[in-house]
């Protein structure tokens, strides 16, 4: 079941955004996230906005999404005035490798069309890997995509099957290969660890899978237990142990020194890269709080200082789109505070971390606090930055709170 | 309904004062109710059950906190007589009011439930009755019940009142078999009341009660003299003067009267406001011409049993002080000072003559006034001697003197347990593990006996009772009066989380249980108190020695969630959410409290589910 929308304010129909909003469009990074809700099955862990052939029916379709998406496209390059070109492009869902690489051909075209790129703009698809091959990846190369992010989760047969995962376990490595071999420099792999069941060993075979497959970028994301979701059910009746934290500690670790050794230092909390030109630079860009038009069912928006959110059934999206009207379900206009609170939660998960000044005293006074906890590295304070230690990443979010 | 008893002035010798001893349950409500009916006083219309009981906690507990009295006209032999029956607190905390009640009575009627036999309580009080010379009638109650006893039950009040198991009357209060009979005997056994009519008025207080509308009302027994509501009067322990707005008699309403004269029993209304100026056992007498020697037996009340009173949420400190400034008015005993608790914030240590009346208090200002309070570990008083030759008075544990002490003392009690004669060694065993000393044993029957224990009052009113009723499965009674005080080896434990005293956790404790109580506290914190970013070390302390520890784990992750896709308002919004829950928290240094780790903590609830 996917998750609900955040309580906002109305959005006008027309999309139109206040002019605070689009004072100083362009001098900052722009990205462009295209959302794909489709899913060939629902996982038991998922509970993000996507939808299977036999849940829509036939109240929308790929073809009626798309174009849905192209009329959002236009009226985006349309309330924005001058659109700024595309520095990142990023289409996710869902599962985009659905559409095949002619469909996400066309995707990147209608962005192509309506914002134009920068010029070494990074295009990224997610993709699942046993609706790949070789030829999509060379097809979709073609089309002008430079990273591709794939779902791997486990190398183990008995997790992929509690998460519902429909790929074999060595499906993704070679995947992975076949990217590579198509031109991608830059490949990612999400891991999800914790999963009830996963041992330190089946860890273990999941980043030395990662290691073989020599991509530059790893995800990996604790399991998650969202509410309404089958796994949450599971674990309700008992059927499944709800993941502790204590394990989800020690494997977090597991994974970083793993990543580490393998020359893919973290660069996000949840995220390890190579190099900085293998980071991903549109994921960094929400973690910065630059700009993006979210385009797509449920997709979230920020330009100068508004949020906004689509609404989320592709029916209700194709709908709305078709009567000329902007899918904007609700918005907000985040207060300086607000801002100040984000950008505290979002930039101290970096390793590049926050800038000390962006605290208020009383900020600035716990920061020290918590360097002495050992949850800040104390050379990184005393040059004026809030960074993370390796225990502190772990306590992100309480740091978060004391900070904040 | 009116009566020939309206009108007073009645000749002493056609007066009878009595009251009733009888414990929780035994039916003195409901037999003071079938005397109102059989006497008249109620239409039978109006009668509602234990119409004497007025406040709802009263009620609701089956028990009665303020003593009431009413005036009954009752014929025998054609001759029209007046009976006062005084009502008695029947709980150990009400001990006082119980003996200013006997005080004004000349027999008593002792009421015993036939299927369960005498109580300590009981018996506690037949002997304050003994002791003031009422002529006691025994009675057996509950007559009707298919597990009733009364041939048993005769032998044992026979045995311990000294008379013939056949002078034992029996009766049914529910069906009001036996009642008539009853009230016949009050006046053939109880003698009438005697003064002197020509001396200066003199008049008992045995009872104050504030009324909202009325202000307070005394009730009053009337000894020499006679009160009427011409004159002023004077209270003789404190010398003020009041008019009197109205002299009356309850039968059972209120209802005014010419005034009140030697052996009668009445209320009288000065417009005072507040019961302390009115107090139980004070004498009153006229402003003119007045008495020169108060009647024996007055008493300050004096709180044994001390508790900090704090309103879970802090905003509500002024409603609790209001609160509190409202139940004085009507509870001369209740008294209360500010104080303030590092970790629980503003709030009251509040003094009570017991754990039941420390109890009804904070349910009548969570029911009454809706306010959510923490209550601290009772404690009694101690008598601090240093070797300095300073001496303190420690009514709060935070107050526990610093230095070299040279004797402590505290409060000790006089107690009476009765059960059934298989619980000897259960009984015996917790009393020695309380520190009690035996004091005599006696049988009362065949198979129940009465156990007498000087015991501290800070034992019994931390779980003695539960423990005792657990051990010999609710069979077991127990009364208490305090007997002065002992010197013993106390120690106070604090208990600090990282190195942290915080104060309300902290206890006076006899050496011996130290140990075990900060084990008991550290381990129940442990469980109560979540993970934190950092190890929390709790410790129970003597002083700067720690004699137990436990360890809160530091967390090692909070969630990690998700920060991609572009839904950052969602995050925001659950960290704002998650800040309002620590606001809820209490802070004691760097360590977050909950709430309900407090509550919890101070609660004994859970010993007694586990028993």
């Amino acid at each position: 079941m996917p998750s609900a929308l955040p309580a906002g304010d109305p959005a006008p129909a027309d999309g139109s955004l206040p002019p605070s909003a689009l004072a100083g469009l362009g001098s900052r990074p722009f990205g462009v996230y295209v959302h794909v809700p489709f899913c060939a099955t629902r996982c038991g862990y998922c509970d993000f906005n996507t939808y299977t052939a036999g849940e829509l029916g036939t109240s929308a379709s790929p073809q009626s999404w798309l174009e849905g998406l192209r009329a959002e496209l236009d009226l985006a390059a349309r309330v924005l005035g001058t659109p700024p070109r595309a520095d990142t492009v990023f289409v996710g869902g869902g599962t985009p490798s659905l559409l095949g690489a002619d469909g996400l051909a066309d995707v990147l075209a209608a962005v192509r069309s309506s914002f134009g790129l920068s010029p070494g703009a990074e295009v990224t698809t997610e993709s699942n890997p046993e609706s790949t091959s070789a030829e999509f990846f060379a097809g979709i190369r073609d089309a002008g995509y430079t990273r591709v992010s794939l779902g791997m989760q486990s190398a183990a047969r008995h997790v992929l099957r509690v998460l519902d995962r429909k790929h074999t376990p060595g499906r993704p490595v070679d995947a992975a290969r076949e990217a590579r071999a198509a031109g991608f420099e830059h490949v990612n792999l999400d891991l999800i660890y914790g999963t009830p069941g996963e041992t330190a060993d089946d860890l273990k075979a999941s980043l030395d899978a990662v290691y073989s497959a020599g991509v530059d970028h790893v995800s990996a994301y604790a399991l998650i237990v969202e509410e309404g979701t089958a796994l949450s059910r599971k674990i309700d009746r008992g059927v499944l142990p709800m993941p502790d934290d204590d394990v989800l500690a020690d494997k977090y670790e597991q994974i970083d020194a793993a990543m580490t050794a393998q020359g893919m230092p973290w660069y996000e909390v949840s995220n390890w890269a190579t190099d900085d030109a293998a980071r991903c630079a549109h994921n960094l860009l929400y973690w910065r709080g630059h700009d993006w038009w979210g385009a797509g069912p449920g997709a979230h928006s920020h330009v100068g200082g508004l949020r906004w959110w689509n609404a989320k059934h592709p029916a209700r999206y194709a709908d709305v789109l078709a009567k000329g009207e902007s899918p904007a379900a609700g918005r907000e206009l985040l207060t300086a505070d607000d801002r100040r609170v984000e950008r505290v939660l979002l930039e101290l998960r970096l390793r590049d971390g926050l800038p000390l000044d962006v605290l208020d005293p009383d900020g600035q006074a716990e920061a020290k606090l918590a360097a002495d906890d050992g949850l800040l590295e104390p050379d990184a304070l005393a040059g004026g930055r809030c960074v993370l230690t390796d225990r502190g990443r772990l306590l992100a979010d309480a740091v978060v709170h004391r900070l904040t | 309904m009116s009566t020939f008893a309206d009108k007073t002035f009645t000749p002493p010798e056609l007066i009878r004062n009595f009251c009733i001893i009888a414990h929780i349950d035994h039916g003195k409500s409901t037999l003071a109710d079938r005397m109102l009916q059989i006497t008249g006083v109620v239409d039978p219309r109006l009668m509602r059950a234990q119409y004497l009981d007025r406040m709802d906690i009263e009620r609701e507990r089956g028990i009665t906190i303020k003593a009431q009295n009413v005036r009954l006209p009752w014929q025998i032999a054609e001759k029209p007589h007046v009976l006062h029956m005084i009502d008695t607190p029947g709980h150990v905390d009400f001990t006082y009011e119980v003996s200013r009640a006997l005080e004004a009575c000349e027999g008593a009627v002792l009421l015993v439930d036939a299927a369960q036999g005498i109580e300590a309580q009981t018996l506690a009080n037949l002997y304050l009755a003994l002791e003031n010379d009422l002529a006691v009638i025994p009675v057996l109650n509950k007559i009707d019940l298919p597990a009733a006893d009364p041939d048993k039950y005769a032998k044992e009040i026979a045995h311990i009142v000294g008379c013939d198991p056949d002078e034992v009357l029996r009766v049914s209060a529910k069906t009001g078999f036996g009642v008539k009979e009853l009230l016949d005997e009050v006046v053939l056994k109880v003698p009438p009341p005697v003064g002197d009519a020509d001396a200066p008025a003199r008049a008992m207080i045995f009872d104050s009660v504030y009324d909202t509308y009325r202000g307070v009302v005394t009730y009053i027994r009337v000894v020499d003299g006679k009160i009427t509501p011409r004159e002023r009067i004077k209270m003789m322990s404190t010398g003020a003067v009041h008019e009197i707005l109205e002299v009356g008699i309850i039968s059972p309403e209120p209802k005014a009267s010419v005034g009140l004269g030697v052996g009668e029993v009445g209320y009288l209304i000065t417009g005072v406001k507040d019961v302390r100026q009115s107090k139980v056992g004070d004498t009153v007498t006229s402003e003119r011409k007045g008495a020169t020697e108060p009647l024996a037996g007055y008493r300050e009340p004096r709180p044994m049993v001390y508790s900090g009173l704090y309103p879970v949420d802090g905003s509500d400190y002024p409603e609790l002080r209001e609160a509190l400034d409202k139940l004085q008015l009507n509870d001369a005993a209740l008294t209360y000072e500010p104080e303030t608790s590092a970790a629980l914030g503003f709030g009251f240590r509040c003094g009570f003559l017991g754990l039941l009346h420390l109890e009804i208090t904070r349910d009548r200002l969570e029911r009454e006034f809706g306010l959510d309070l923490i209550s601290t570990a009772p404690n009694v008083v101690y008598r601090v001697v240093m070797e300095d030759g300073a001496v303190h008075t420690v009514t709060n544990p935070s107050d526990w003197p610093d230095g070299k002490m040279a004797d402590i003392f505290e409060p000790v009690t006089k107690c009476t347990i009765i059960a059934p004669s298989d619980y000897i060694g259960a009984i015996m065993e917790l009393c020695q593990s309380k520190r009690g000393q035996l004091g005599g044993m006696d049988y009362l029957s065949e198979d129940r006996v009465e156990l007498r224990y000087t015991m501290p009052l800070g034992e019994i009113i931390f779980d003695f009772f539960d423990n005792l009723k657990s051990r010999t499965r609710g069979y077991a009674s127990l009364d208490y009066e305090e007997s002065g005080e002992q010197s013993s080896e106390l120690v106070k434990v604090d208990i600090l989380l990282q190195g942290e005293a915080v104060d309300a956790f902290s206890a006076i404790c006899h050496k011996d249980s130290a140990y075990g109580y900060g084990t008991r506290m550290a381990s129940k914190l442990r469980e109560l108190i979540p993970r934190q970013q950092f190890e929390i070390p709790i410790q129970a302390a003597i002083g700067s020695r720690v004699i137990a520890r436990e360890n809160i784990r530091a967390i090692r992750k909070d969630v990690l969630a998700k920060c991609y896709g572009g839904d950052i308002t969602r995050k925001r919004k659950l960290l704002e959410k998650q800040k309002v829950g620590k606001k809820r928290m209490k802070m004691v240094g760097r360590v977050e409290v909950p709430q309900e780790a407090f509550v919890a903590a101070l609660s004994t609830d859970d010993d007694k589910k586990k028993k």
